[in-house]
């Protein structure tokens, strides 16, 4: 990219008069609102993770004082109500994440391989159809889904044709595991996983599995991102080409055989960046869980991202909401540098097309491209 | 970018021509087997293609029903009366048309800013050489990693700081410009020659001129991107709303239709309301995604491809 500039550099001269100043001139928009409302933003709420500011006045005013790493530990180390919630958060988000990435992954490349066979008629509709939702924007989703999951709602009503019960989805606290369980008739913890453990929270209750109004909102992630990961593995099994599916053909493999010893390993470096697209996002959800109120359904559809702006905008404890927030901000660029490292070293010479198609949508504040 | 994905459509292009063919000849001799799958592929494609659509005709459907009928008929397509108190409902009790109109302004303004903005800084990364030049892209790549979702308080925090809270201006400016766009448009402008552009500098046309007259058409591709992009994005933006504005005034549809979810304007059952509400708020996007299907398909897979 740099480097196709680089020899014109020596020519100077006339027709390059000037051009410092219009490169400087050119590029001085973007870097000023990127400078002003996101690096400068960014030191200030490290700031105030770092103090005791009440969302009085100004952060920057002389009575507001330096607490060093106290709003830190507040929410991991020290025992108490502000730590449960950081932990109960992480547990949900934690679930979410664990249902949502494999899920969108199978499901999008299911229906990549179903949309991309040649024989089939009405290609175009079968992607506008499932792509759809993507576009969409999360309130109306929301609003949607809603309507659908409620008690007496359509989803109830399809699946009390089959002669199931559907539970008040939005509303229910229970959690699959522990469902389970209690159908077995346990629904007591063992003595050992009663006691608070790792940020406060019992190992009974990490273990409790995500909530039912948890998994609807897994569901509606899977109905929204499915579209546009499929378009992701559309494009990579395009450039596979169909010769290679009618060679393994032709060698007499059978279509699992071919999917599981052709198909995916051609896949891998899509398949790569579409688990590390759906970790680094999935871990950021906050739009669904802010419309829906994160504090429905006994707190158990909290995840780090809503409870940073709950901390602070509601509760008014700015210092533990910027912290939260700089916590999940460090595992996120964590989690994007082991991405681009990987996808450096596996795939050297389609580093350039990978990098440029795929680092772009994800963490883009405002492009809404997935969620 | 554009030489790696363009054999690869010429190939998928030149193989959707040959294949019926093939498979015709596979047919023969594989015969019933084949034709079992592809019947049981429909199948499989047209019930998970309901599961899509589903949800959008029964939101609409459900939006002409009375309140009693959508809680108690709910998987019905077709509304027993046909009401549109809901509608009615959104355009007298609720401020829905100023919420419109302030996404509407907002949406134009953060779009053609970023067109604007982004392809002017994506040139001078491609093209213009200055001190300093290697350094800004840099730093623009390592703020594309930078989470959206952690922007939020310090978002807050730097508008209240410059007096910006609740206003316009603080709820336009920060979404201006984008370090993603920037990226596509360095990426679009690495792609295409320079030789026209030398030969208008030789004639001695200023560094803007040339952009403005000679770069932006070439570069439209890329702009139509651009556009799609930050429309839908700034349409459907909700958290920089939250957290830039608290006047009712300016609500933009994200955060308006979100307070009628958790029932600001009263308790009892209002799902004809709210879907009427979402049902609207998707159509320009819809109408957007219908006119573009084509080339947001390949933003999406082909990113800058254009």
């Amino acid at each position: 990219m740099a480097v196709n500039a680089a020899p014109r550099s020596r020519r100077g001269g006339g027709i390059r008069r000037g051009e410092a100043r219009a490169g400087w001139l050119f590029v001085t928009p973007a870097v000023l609102i990127t400078a002003v409302f996101l690096v400068i933003p960014i030191a200030l709420a490290l700031w105030v993770s770092m103090s005791d500011w009440n969302g009085f006045q100004s952060p920057l005013n002389p009575r507001v004082n330096f607490v060093g790493l106290e709003n830190y530990a507040a929410i991991t180390v020290e025992d108490g109500l502000d730590q449960r919630n950081f932990g109960t958060a992480v547990r949900n988000n934690l679930y979410y994440v664990l249902l949502v990435v494999p899920l969108q992954t199978i499901i999008s490349l299911l229906l990549a391989i179903q949309v991309n066979r040649a024989a089939l008629k009405g290609r175009g509709f079968f992607r506008t159809a499932f792509y759809f939702p993507s576009v969409t924007s999360t309130v109306a989703i929301v609003v949607v889904f809603q309507f659908l999951f409620t008690a007496s709602g359509a989803v109830n009503a399809a699946i009390g044709a089959l002669g199931i019960r559907g539970p008040d989805w939005f509303n229910d606290s229970t959690g699959l595991i522990h469902g389970a369980l209690s159908a077995f008739g346990i629904t007591q913890p063992p003595a050992a996983l009663a006691e608070p453990g790792f940020l406060g929270i019992s190992g009974w209750e990490w273990l409790a599995g995500p909530s039912v109004a948890m998994t609807s909102l897994i569901i509606l992630a899977i109905f929204t991102t499915s579209g546009t990961f499929m378009l992701l593995f559309l494009a990579a099994l395009q450039s596979i080409g169909s010769e290679i599916d009618e060679a393994t053909l032709m060698d007499g493999a059978g279509p699992f055989r071919k999917f599981f010893s052709v198909t995916v390993p051609m896949l891998r470096p899509t398949l790569f960046t579409v688990l590390t697209l759906g970790l680094i996002g999935s871990w950021q959800v906050f739009d669904q869980i802010y419309v829906i109120g994160g504090g429905s359904a006994g707190g158990t559809i909290s995840t780090p991202a809503f409870l940073a702006y709950r901390s602070s905008f509601v509760d008014l404890q700015w210092g533990q909401g910027a912290a939260i927030a700089f916590i999940l901000f460090v595992f996120i660029i964590l989690l994007t540098l082991v991405q681009r490292w990987v996808l450096k070293e596996r795939t050297p010479r389609k580093r350039n097309r990978v990098a440029a198609t795929e680092k772009i949508a994800p963490n883009d504040s405002t492009s809404g491209g997935l969620r | 970018m554009t030489a790696a994905a363009t054999p690869a459509t010429g190939k998928t292009g030149g193989s959707s021509i040959r294949t019926p063919e093939r498979s015709f000849r596979r047919k023969k001799q594989i015969g019933g087997r084949a034709r079992a799958n592809l019947l049981l592929g429909y199948l499989i494609l047209i019930g998970l293609a309901l599961i899509y659509i589903y949800p959008f005709l029964i939101s609409i459907s459900a939006s002409l029903k009375t309140d009693a009928e959508a809680t108690q008929n709910a998987l019905s397509l077709i509304p027993e009366t046909i009401t549109f108190a809901a509608y009615e409902r959104l355009f007298g009790d609720v401020p829905f048309p100023r919420w419109a109109g302030n996404t509407l302004l907002i949406s134009v303004i953060v779009t053609m800013g970023r067109v604007f903005f982004d392809s002017l800084a994506g040139y001078a990364l491609s093209r213009l050489q200055f001190r300093g030049r290697t350094v800004v892209f840099v730093a623009f790549i390592a703020i594309l990693s930078v989470p959206g979702v952690v922007l939020l308080i310090p978002r807050f925090l730097i508008l209240q700081q410059l007096g910006l809270y609740d206003t316009y201006g603080g709820m336009i400016i920060p979404l201006l410009s984008t370090a993603a766009g920037v990226f596509i448009m360095k990426q679009f402008f690495d792609s295409i020659p320079v030789s026209i552009e030398e030969a208008a500098r030789i004639d001695g046309a200023s560094t803007f001129r040339v952009f403005w007259t000679i770069v932006l058409p070439m570069a439209r591709p890329a702009l139509v991107t651009l556009f799609i992009l930050s429309f839908q994005g700034s349409w459907n933006e909700l958290g920089h709303f939250i957290v830039s504005r608290q006047s009712p005034e300016l609500n933009t549809l994200t955060t308006g239709v979100a307070s009628l979810v958790s029932g600001q304007l009263g308790s009892g059952n209002q799902f004809p309301l709210q879907l009427a509400a979402a049902v609207l708020m998707t159509i320009p996007v819809a109408v957007l995604f219908f006119i573009f299907q084509r080339r947001i398909m390949n933003t999406t897979a082909g990113a800058e491809k254009g």
